[in-house]
């Protein structure tokens, strides 16, 4: 499970002088559901689920993930999350196996129970075939997978996705979609951020719209629709930010 | 503290670098190249160079001498020049390269000499140029044999013998042993590469754990990882850290064979055989003490590139914040070879200077146990301070971050 309290992140800029980058964001996820946090570039979709993956430290508030405590046990919290991005590139000169064991022993896993584990993922994902291949040779799509096997080799009970289809081609995009999907089937708590209305209605059981970092509107899809008299998630979401 | 994820992500980084041919160039492929393109490589073209000069007849010009048949016999001997027609812009041609050097005859120099009157004879040549400098010394060598010859006879001719004005003679003898003489030779410049191949060396595979992984976008994927940045900083840090010290060992043992095989060998070939003349020693016991030295020097380096690569946000941004360290490593390490430069308490604690100045000691085989201790006791407080910044700025969100 995630949940959130008034969580805040203040960044300070040479030019700007202190920015609110997160401000009093509270949520919750529970475990077989997908969050999804809807709100423009800039809006602190990131900078939220950085903080949820204990990339980047609260300022403000406080945050449980897994039922760990992003400030004061991140390394449990890390141990409990697969987070992936479109930031979050491969090792160009290892191969898919060998990032993928990498990670396996940064999580703890001895050789053996990796072997186990990459057998299922490898098969699941179809990525034997390139297993031994250099990551910097493969495409797109085949990276997006080592990514994904990348994400579950520790079987986290957490996902977190930050605009994890930005850039990608409609394969690749569905590939992903489909993942989160049946990361949230598997019974992870999955919190997905995006711009994308459709990702949104396709797979989200509860919206939140963030913009200028605060958490304006959460609800399901039909809550909102319901709330805002619209149908289309994008009229949807023009109301809530600029009403 | 987790031994066990440091072991991780130091074997991974290693792995990731030997890959990495840019790591590789510099890792492995400059320190087994530049020794021997330095020792062996500048022994043989300089005898190439001198041998080419020395087997070439240089053309001369004898200007005046008309009215002095001796002395112009005694040139005209002489096998190792040859004597062109004399021309007025001697000096031009000189510095033309067509003819290597002029001798000048004054008027009436036989009846002068003849006389006992002193007389001048002037030698023109181009300084700093070879082949001049060879011909000039053949014409000197030829005029001293034959004012020898001339104080001979005028001695012989008064019944005196020659001892009257050679009462006695003066040989050198030399008293240092093989190592110090190699040390005198090259203990400057061998610290000196060593160290700027621990900078190197470490340059690159610092750069590309830190700048390199911000720009590739795969920091974020190792930060969500469970690897604590403590435990992530020490293993990339160990990486970097070997890298540094494989070039030094690299460098220092290609000097080594240097000097000791392939020196030998290739001064054999090229003297004909007689390779014992050649002969140059560095003890191997100065080797490791040159290499035990630079280790702190190395971890400093490591510790401090980091640091710096870190701030960058690309590759080509982390290559121009460090590219000035170059030549702040290259001034100290010039420093230590000029001549005068001693070794004090003071200098024992200015990073760089200090290492490179007990390196050209230890191979003179010096050892100067108390400096030995300070300068590697401050070598390792230097790095300890550098390796405490290292590892504070993996902790700051603005440095991992920056946009």
């Amino acid at each position: 499970m995630i949940e959130t309290r008034q969580l805040g992140k203040r960044f300070y800029d040479k030019k700007r002088g202190e920015i609110r980058a997160v401000d009093g964001v509270t949520f919750r996820c529970e475990p077989g559901r997908i969050y999804g946090l809807l709100g423009a570039n800039g809006a602190g979709k990131t900078t939220t689920l950085r903080m949820l993956a204990t990339i980047l430290e609260p300022t403000e508030g406080s945050a449980t993930v897994a039922g760990f405590d992003v400030a004061t046990q991140a390394e449990q919290v890390r141990r409990n999350v697969g987070f992936l991005s479109t930031a979050t590139a491969l090792y160009g000169r290892l191969t898919a196996e060998e990032i993928v064991r990498y990670f396996g022993r940064l999580h703890g896993m001895d050789d053996a129970t990796i072997s186990k584990r990459e057998d299922v993922i490898f098969a699941r994902l179809e990525m034997n075939e390139f297993r031994d291949r250099r990551c910097d040779k493969l495409s797109t799509g085949m990276k997006q997978k080592v990514s994904i096997a990348r994400t579950l080799i520790h079987d986290p009970s957490v996902m977190i996705f930050d605009e994890p289809t930005l850039g990608l081609d409609v394969m690749a995009a569905r590939t992903i979609i489909g993942f989160i999907r049946e990361c949230r089937d598997q019974g992870k708590t999955v919190v997905f951020s995006t711009h994308v209305m459709s990702e949104v209605e396709k797979l989200c059981d509860t919206i939140g719209i963030i913009d200028k970092g605060r958490l304006l509107v959460e609800g399901s899809l039909e809550e909102l629709r319901s709330r805002y008299r619209q149908t289309d998630l994008e009229e949807i979401f023009v109301q809530v930010v600029e009403p | 503290m987790s031994l066990r994820n440091i072991g991780i992500v130091y074997r991974k980084e290693l792995m990731d670098s030997l890959r990495d041919r840019r790591t590789l160039i510099s890792m492995v492929v400059v320190p087994i190249l530049i020794m021997p393109l330095l020792t062996v490589g500048m022994d043989v073209l300089m005898s190439d160079v001198i041998g080419k000069a020395k087997q070439q007849i240089p053309k001369v010009m004898v200007l005046g001498g008309g009215d002095s048949p001796q002395i112009m016999t005694e040139l005209h001997a002489l096998k190792d020049i040859e004597i062109v027609p004399a021309r007025s812009d001697y000096a031009n041609e000189i510095s033309d390269k067509q003819i290597r050097a002029a001798v000048e005859i004054p008027p009436g120099f036989d009846a002068a000499v003849q006389s006992g009157q002193q007389v001048t004879i002037k030698i023109d040549d181009y300084e700093g140029d070879l082949s001049s400098g060879l011909a000039a010394d053949t014409l000197r060598k030829a005029l001293r044999d034959y004012r020898d010859a001339t104080v001979s006879r005028r001695l012989e001719s008064r019944g005196l013998p020659d001892t009257l004005i050679t009462p006695f003679d003066i040989k050198d003898q030399n008293v240092a042993p093989p190592e110090k003489v190699t040390g005198a030779e090259i203990g400057g410049i061998v610290p000196y590469i060593v160290i700027l191949l621990c900078l190197t060396g470490a340059m690159y595979p610092a750069i590309d754990l830190t700048a390199g992984e911000k720009e590739r976008g795969t920091m974020e994927t190792i930060l969500s990882s469970p690897v604590s940045r403590l435990h992530l900083v020490l293993g990339k840090f160990l990486m970097v850290l070997t890298a540094s010290l494989a070039t030094a060992a690299l460098a220092v043992t290609s000097m080594g064979v240097s000097f000791g095989i392939g020196r030998g060998m290739l001064m054999s070939m090229a003297s004909g055989g007689d390779s014992s003349a050649m002969q140059l020693t560095i003890t191997l016991k100065s080797v490791l003490a040159v290499f035990g030295m630079v280790v702190p020097l190395a971890v400093l380096f490591s510790a401090a590139l980091l640091a710096i690569a870190l701030h960058a946000k690309s590759y080509k941004e982390a290559q121009s914040y460090i590219s000035p360290l170059i030549p702040i490593i290259i001034v100290p390490a010039i420093v230590s070879m000029l001549p005068g430069v001693e070794l004090n308490a003071h200098l024992a604690l200015i990073p760089v200077l200090n290492t490179s100045l007990i390196s050209k000691e230890i191979i003179t085989g010096t050892y100067h146990w108390k400096f030995i201790g300070l300068i590697f006791a401050s070598s390792c407080a230097y790095a300890g301070i550098a390796l405490g910044i290292a590892v504070k700025l993996f902790q700051r969100e603005d440095v991992l971050f920056r946009t």
